[in-house]
């Protein structure tokens, strides 16, 4: 505005977005200062989706609380489970066994591309562009049609076990998972082509939303969002869960930090989650899917129908919970948010004494000002969007 | 970095702040007393050895009947470039429910001490923007500390109770039919 003289006033003017907003992903409000369509002021608004899950984990056993963990982020129910029994194993000092672990890393996977393409939907969606959308919900729905196959549920899937996973998996799930995972780069192709060179998404996301590297660092962002800043971070690579020590994958990195860097890290992260589906479909090794640890883990259901002993063992572990070692443990998990922790305290009882969920879309949500200060009102979408927050998990 | 060869060389840099070391499951947690929490984090986000440069979690503990000391903040550090971690406890009063902030050295604790004074009621000294985060401003008590009931407070929140009287004044135009 400037060299312009101003014959005119102008005022500042304070608008509430959301919390009913299709483009806020959820339950997000923010309150906008503008000065035309320049943000001066970005002031985000969380909790209303608050449901006290950390008090609701401290007066559960930790069995009991696994499906909580469903309702943090719930379109990757799969990848909170696997982060809340990985914990809580921890915690327990005990392993799941092998074939656990590699169905964990699969179905942790597929949970990474089923929340990535919703992401890719919404976000492109926002932005303006419809047909990605409608082709990102047909790949979603081929691998919700794969978990209902593998565990019954759709979305709140608490497959994963403290210990194992709750039942093996059949052939014909592995038969299916294997068509869609040859099928699905050539349908990333077809994504790509639709966007990733697309004019009108080059210039409402290069440069927008720009964060540096320290920056991304010292704000605590994790995932897609800080390795969209060129920062090599990433918990299955610096402190390998699961079978992905024994799984081969890159870890994508952006340069700019800018939306759309940010965009290419998490079509890199799909194109290496369906590489790490492959692998653990060839790798599988054989053998039970559920750790025997009798202290700590449940015995299986066809013994506890059949004999007293196992029965009265199941009882114990549901009402009063394990005897659990006194300590304290965070883990940290690689959620298709970001890192996603769990960080218990006990006092020997069955129930954790402090159970904090470090959930990463609250971090990204208190980054929006940064981001979004002195650019359009427009931005601000494309920033909602880039840093992917379900606001299930951001107010717990 | 081992967790342990950190945990002792904050203990020889701050003799008399440290409380306690322990491991557990290969973790170490560091236990201080909360006066010059705001220098040691200074400390262990500068010196070019540590360099813990990431703020994994802040979060608070409530003891109620356990410890002298009520609450403790607990804060992850990880170094990304040195891939170690360390866990530091600051243990916090009940009679003096205050700690320095650390919004200053990581920007990223900012709402993480935003939600540990909502639920717990602890104030960060130097907080740019204290308030509640996930509760209403207006509600009464902090939830997640222990003497709260998990059923919630007696009263019932004034929000709420505007919602029911709303809700009642708008039953004169269900259908009756």
């Amino acid at each position: 505005m400037e060299g312009i003289e101003k014959t005119f006033e102008t005022k500042e003017l304070t608008i509430s977005m959301g919390p009913q907003h299709p483009a806020t992903h959820g339950v997000l409000r923010l309150v906008l200062t503008l000065d035309g369509e320049t943000v001066i002021k970005c002031t985000p608004y969380v909790g209303y989706l608050h449901r006290g899950v950390e008090k609701l984990g401290e007066n559960r056993t930790y069995f009991a609380a696994l499906p909580l963990t469903d309702r943090l982020d719930y379109i990757s129910s799969m990848n909170n489970n696997v982060g809340y029994v990985n914990a809580v194993e921890k915690l327990f000092g005990i392993e799941a066994t092998e074939r656990a672990k590699f169905i964990r890393t699969m179905v942790a996977e597929m949970g990474r591309i089923s929340s990535h393409i919703i992401w890719l939907g919404t976000h492109v969606l926002d932005i303006g562009a419809t047909t990605p959308f409608l082709y990102a919900f047909r790949e979603r729905e081929r691998i919700l049609d794969l978990f209902e196959m593998l565990c019954g549920a759709r979305l709140t899937v608490s497959y994963p076990r403290v210990g194992g996973v709750r039942n093996d998996i059949s052939q014909e799930f592995l038969d299916t998972l294997y068509d869609f995972i040859l099928d699905f780069p050539s349908r990333m192709d077809d994504y790509e082509t639709l966007v990733t060179e697309n004019r009108v998404w080059k210039q409402r996301t290069v440069g927008i939303g720009v964060i540096s590297a320290e920056e991304a660092i010292n704000w605590g962002l994790t995932g897609g969002t800080l390795r969209g800043s060129g920062v090599n971070y990433d918990v299955r690579k610096h402190a390998p869960y699961d079978a992905y020590d024994k799984v081969e994958f890159d870890v994508p990195l952006g340069k700019s930090g800018d939306c759309y860097d940010r965009y290419l890290v998490r079509i890199g992260e799909m194109r290496q989650a369906n590489r790490i589906i492959k692998q653990c479909i060839e790798k599988l090794p054989l053998g039970p899917v559920m750790a025997n640890e009798p202290k700590f883990t449940l015995p299986p259901k066809d013994l506890v129908l059949k004999d007293i002993e196992h029965l009265i063992h199941q009882f114990v572990l549901i009402t009063k919970g394990p005897a659990v070692p006194e300590g304290e443990v965070y883990m940290g998990t690689e959620v298709p948010k970001g890192e996603l922790g769990f960080y218990f305290v006990s006092d020997g009882a069955g129930k954790p004494y402090r159970m904090r969920v470090r959930a990463p879309s609250f971090v990204h949500a208190s980054v929006l000002p940064k981001l979004c200060e002195g650019l359009m009102i427009a931005d601000v979408i494309a920033n909602i969007g880039t840093i992917d927050i379900v606001l299930g998990e951001c107010d717990r | 970095m081992e967790p342990l060869q950190i945990a002792e060389k904050i203990k020889e840099k701050f003799p008399d702040e440290v409380l306690e070391i322990k491991e557990f499951r290969g973790q170490v947690s560091v236990t201080l007393k909360k006066n010059r929490i705001l220098e040691i984090c200074r400390y262990l986000h500068s010196d070019p050895t540590l360099d813990f440069n990431y703020l994994i979690d802040l979060c608070g503990v409530d003891y109620l009947p356990k410890k002298d000391n009520r609450f403790e903040i607990v804060y992850h550090l990880y170094s990304i470039k040195r891939r170690h971690a360390i866990r530091l406890k600051a243990e916090v009063p009940e009679n003096d429910p205050a700690i320095d902030s650390v919004t200053a050295i990581w920007a990223g604790a900012n709402w993480h001490e935003r939600e540990c004074y909502d639920m717990y009621g602890i104030a960060f000294t130097g907080h740019p923007d204290l308030r509640r985060i996930l509760m209403p401003e207006d509600w009464e008590g902090h939830p997640l500390r222990k003497d709260y009931d998990i059923k919630g407070a007696a009263k019932e929140w004034a929000g709420f109770i505007g919602v029911l009287d709303r809700a009642k004044k708008f039953k004169e135009f269900e259908w009756k039919g």
